[in-house]
């Protein structure tokens, strides 16, 4: 069952294609990660995918509907999103910035109900013990983290507004690593993946290789506006595969005890 | 209230709330009773007593005259007049994620003003040349075309700004500054060929006032004013959701496009109704949100009725001081709330680097 679907779907601005032709599912269950250089597309991709801009051709499907015809209001409680970077020039405290990711889909959520969401999704993603700090007093890593658990927040509003435990749902992650230590990526990702294990169509931007094949159940690898190869990390992530799309050689190597590990070097 | 401050307000939001209204009460009071004829704020309130039948001092004929026909509507102005500059500054600040957004700043105010100064100058000549001498401008002529004038700058504004049904907050703030500049570029030319009655007119009108209330001028203001104040905290929640950015906004499952309208919308009706009532007053819209953020949080939910209830207050109280000060004449209220309002946007400016220049 496929919670997502792209079909040939194309996004361009101003005579640019960004992205052209994409085909992909996204599945309950599955941790998908696209890969590839800088400007290739995934942050289109993905902003495609969770209803941020219409295609400009082909058609995304979210359980069999157009995605552009679900309100908004209806797609929150299904789908929460990461961004890169989010700015906020108001002084919320931490559980306030959490509790703005349920102020739609939470609306009518008990408050005892809704305070136990975001306690949950503060230790989820390790910022329990910011609740009442001032957000703008936090570093990047933090405030990245604080948006980390405003999505899980979100998702967890959902299923309980709803009533249903087994509502199908997507969470997006723009780079949710990008300015974390290894420590706190490590503790994301498998955030990420325990939310996919649950049932979650968990869709991420990466670009650490090693990340990725250690937690992906498929890789979309774009160049150029287009995803060139998709399939499970071990099929995608070759060396060949990446000298074509990064143009730098690479040596996997099997650390013990993990997933792969990448070597890189120019040629 | 059970449950952990996570999810409820901030502590204290009941406390401000009761401070708020005994603030209002207390400068209630006062605006009655001062002025050229003064009466003292124990006497206001045994007349206020008497009227409800519960004490026997009824006011003299000219204390009536002076606190029924006179500071009771001009009070009355000024709260509605003051609630609707601060939640108008509340939306916007909202609506543009940037706590030194103004309807001052994005020209709103300004075309609303240069509405109001053509309807004097041009109106006078038309007047002059079409009908008998004598004839002199009908009253609702000026608050009328202050209030085309904000909703037209408002527009005008969107529409510049708006892109595929996308408004671009970067756009809307530039071309308000733009729109401000023209405005108040019209507004000298309109300065320059004015004569010296209309020009008294429009000094009288550029730095605000509420001398002139009456009843009559409340009843057409209130209605406007209370609209806003009760729709404007049914965007509270989307408004606090669009903090966080327009894509952000729309993630959490907010329609995004309508709220803006919206919030939009109701910022031109606030602002016209405002400049409207008593010129423009600025520095309201900016001092009274920030004053409640920094006692409450940015929440809407608190912001846009607290704003209400401190911006009426605040704007009573500057009118007695107005008053006060120069007795018996008076000062144009803009004059004490620049003096104010602009140094505090200074400070603001200064202490910087949360956020605000981004």
């Amino acid at each position: 069952m496929s919670l997502l679907t792209l079909s040939a779907a194309s996004y361009g601005v101003r005579g640019k294609t960004l992205l052209n032709q994409a085909s992909m599912t996204l599945r309950p269950g599955e941790l998908t990660v696209a890969i590839g250089p800088n400007g290739a597309g995934k942050s289109t991709l993905l902003r495609l995918c969770c209803g941020e801009l219409a295609p400009t051709g082909g058609r995304v499907l979210w359980d069999g509907a157009d995605l552009a015809s679900i309100p908004p209001w209806r797609l929150a409680a299904a789908r929460a999103v990461l961004p890169q970077a989010s700015s906020l020039g108001f002084p919320f405290t931490v559980a306030e910035v959490v509790r703005l990711g349920m102020e739609t889909v939470g609306r009518k959520l008990p408050r005892a109900a809704a305070t136990a969401i975001i306690n949950a999704s503060l230790a989820s993603a390790d910022v329990g013990h910011l609740t009442g700090r001032s957000y703008e007093t936090l570093s990047g890593g933090e405030r990245q983290r604080v948006h980390f658990a405003r999505a899980v927040a979100q998702l967890a509003a959902g299923r309980a507004a709803s009533g249903r435990d087994d509502l199908p749902q997507a969470l997006f992650l723009d780079e949710p690593t990008a300015s974390l230590d290894i420590h706190h990526q490590l503790l994301l990702i498998r955030e990420a993946r325990r939310l996919a294990d649950s049932g979650v169509a968990v869709f991420a931007v990466l670009h650490d290789l090693s990340l990725a094949s250690s937690c992906a159940d498929a890789i979309l690898l774009m160049r150029n506006g287009e995803i060139v190869a998709q399939g499970a990390p071990d099929m995608v992530l070759t060396p060949d595969w990446v000298r074509q799309v990064f143009g730098v050689e690479t040596e996997v190597l099997q650390a013990s005890g993990g997933g792969p590990a990448f070597a890189y070097r120019l040629p | 209230m059970q449950g952990s401050e996570a999810v409820a307000f901030r502590p204290g939001v009941m406390l401000l709330f009761v401070t708020l209204a005994l603030l209002m009460a207390a400068v209630v009071v006062l605006s009655l009773g001062a002025g050229a004829v003064d009466i003292s704020p124990r006497r206001v309130l045994a007349i206020f007593a008497a009227g409800l039948g519960l004490t026997d001092q009824t006011a003299t004929p000219r204390e009536a005259l002076v606190l029924f026909d006179i500071r009771a509507p001009r009070t009355l102005l000024g709260l509605l007049a003051g609630a609707a500059l601060a939640v108008s500054g509340a939306l916007m600040q909202g609506l543009f994620r940037n706590p030194l957004a103004d309807p001052s700043l994005v020209g709103v105010s300004s075309g609303s003003a240069l509405a109001a100064a053509a309807s004097i100058v041009v109106g006078d000549r038309l007047i002059a040349a079409f009908w008998p001498a004598g004839t002199t401008l009908p009253f609702a002529v000026l608050p009328a075309a202050a209030f085309l004038g904000g909703l037209i700058t408002t527009t005008v504004l969107y529409v510049i700004a708006t892109r595929q049904g996308r408004t671009s907050v970067t756009t809307m703030l530039l071309a308000g500054v733009a729109l401000a500049a023209l405005a108040g570029a019209l507004t000298g030319l309109l300065v320059y060929v004015a004569d010296d009655r209309q020009l008294r007119d429009l000094t009288f009108w550029s730095l605000g006032s509420l001398g002139g209330a009456t009843w009559t001028k409340v009843a057409a203001v209130a209605p406007a004013v209370l609209l806003v104040i009760v729709a404007a905290p049914v965007l509270a929640r989307g408004l606090n959701a669009l903090l966080l950015g327009e894509a952000e906004a729309y993630h959490v499952g907010v329609a995004v496009q309508r709220l803006k309208r919206l919030a939009i919308l109701l910022t031109a009706l606030a602002v016209g109704v405002a400049v409207a009532a008593c010129g423009a007053i600025g520095f309201v819209g900016i001092v009274v949100p920030h004053v409640i953020r920094l006692a409450c949080g940015p929440d809407h939910r608190v912001l846009l009725p607290a704003s209400a209830l401190l911006g009426g207050s605040l704007l009573v109280g500057a009118d007695v001081l107005a008053r006060l000060l120069v007795s018996p004449s008076e000062l144009p209220i803009g004059i004490l709330t620049a003096a104010v309002g602009a140094p505090f946007f200074l400070w603001l400016l200064l202490r910087g680097g949360r956020g605000t220049f981004a």
